[in-house]
């Protein structure tokens, strides 16, 4: 009997770690195959693109999932450091954008922690880190580009939903 | 009777489109002159606005890491950066930029957000008012 749970427990913790490791090769396929529009963002709002873009560049809503985007616009008097409060109703109207055109499931579950805590940085998704592996400490350190939030360093047309990697030019 | 209904009607259109006009836009006086009301209403010796405190004010820190200059830089006539994403900032000053201090929500929504940033607090009427008369005395 505790030889079998035992069992049980090794081939569930196999899978898992079978999942974890295959994860991002189902991911990058996922990624080829919709190419064309996953580095367009075409979905937009003017009140997300006035209230967000006052202060940074207008991060698109497929790139977190709805829940993060729920928890941090609930949390808007604290945005990473910053008052960035809202009245209710444009609030209420931008977080309906963002949850309308949030990520899939499929890729939200690649961005939550395992402490089942949403992530809230765009930065700090396994995604993110994986389409960035190639990027030297240098190049996130210079001047220019100052914080891997700062998309248009790099990606010049951002601020249009453009972040095709043929048109990266990473400054020097 | 048809041409009173027009003229009737015209002057419906031309007398609620002012209105609604004046509404949407103000200008940094009557933005100024909205805070020096709430500034009289908060408290009853109150002696008017200060552009010399308003300069101090704009360019000191108050406990924080920023000040208002941080991200708006010295001179209000030129263009900002933003502390921590680098995103320009529209020139603060009227006299530079026209379309500052012209919608009185957008000005409380910006004072209450910086203030909690700069002081951890929300401005008083009078820090507020001091700010914008200072900002007002700015030339482009």
């Amino acid at each position: 009997m505790l030889s079998n749970n035992r069992k049980f427990l090794r081939t569930i913790a196999i899978a898992a770690v079978l999942m974890e490791v295959m994860m991002p090769v189902a991911m990058a396929e996922q990624d080829d195959g919709e190419r064309s529009n996953k580095y367009m963002t075409t979905a937009a709002n003017a009140k997300w693109k006035a209230e967000c873009g006052a202060c940074h560049v207008n991060y698109p809503p497929n790139l977190l999932p709805a829940k993060s985007w729920r928890v941090l616009m609930s949390g808007l008097d604290k945005h990473f450091g910053s008052d960035a409060s809202l009245d209710a109703a444009t609030a209420r109207e931008i977080s309906g954008f963002l949850e309308q055109n949030a990520g899939s499931e499929m890729f939200a579950s690649q961005m939550f922690v395992s402490r089942g805590k949403p992530v809230l940085r765009i930065t700090e998704t396994r995604w993110f880190r994986n389409k960035h592996d190639e990027v030297s400490q240098r190049d996130w350190d210079s001047p220019k580009v100052k914080s891997p939030a700062n998309c248009t360093a790099c990606h010049a047309q951002a601020e249009r939903g453009d972040f095709n990697e043929d048109n990266v030019r990473i400054p020097n | 009777m048809f041409r009173l209904l027009h003229v009737l009607v015209l002057l419906f259109v031309a007398v609620f489109g002012l209105i609604s006009l004046t509404a949407l836009a103000q200008t940094p006086d009557e933005v100024l002159a909205v805070i020096q009301s709430d500034a009289q209403a908060n408290n009853p010796a109150f002696q008017g606005f200060s552009s010399a405190r308003g300069e101090s004010f704009f360019k000191q820190t108050h406990g924080n890491e920023l000040s208002c200059s941080a991200c708006h830089t010295g001179n209000p006539a030129a263009t900002g950066k933003h502390a921590k994403t680098g995103k320009a900032i529209q020139p603060l000053a009227p006299a530079a930029n026209a379309k500052r201090f012209t919608d009185t929500a957008k000005v409380e929504k910006w004072f209450k957000r910086n203030c909690n940033d700069v002081l951890d607090r929300v401005c008083t009427p009078q820090e507020k008012g001091d700010v914008l008369a200072y900002l007002l005395t700015i030339k482009n």
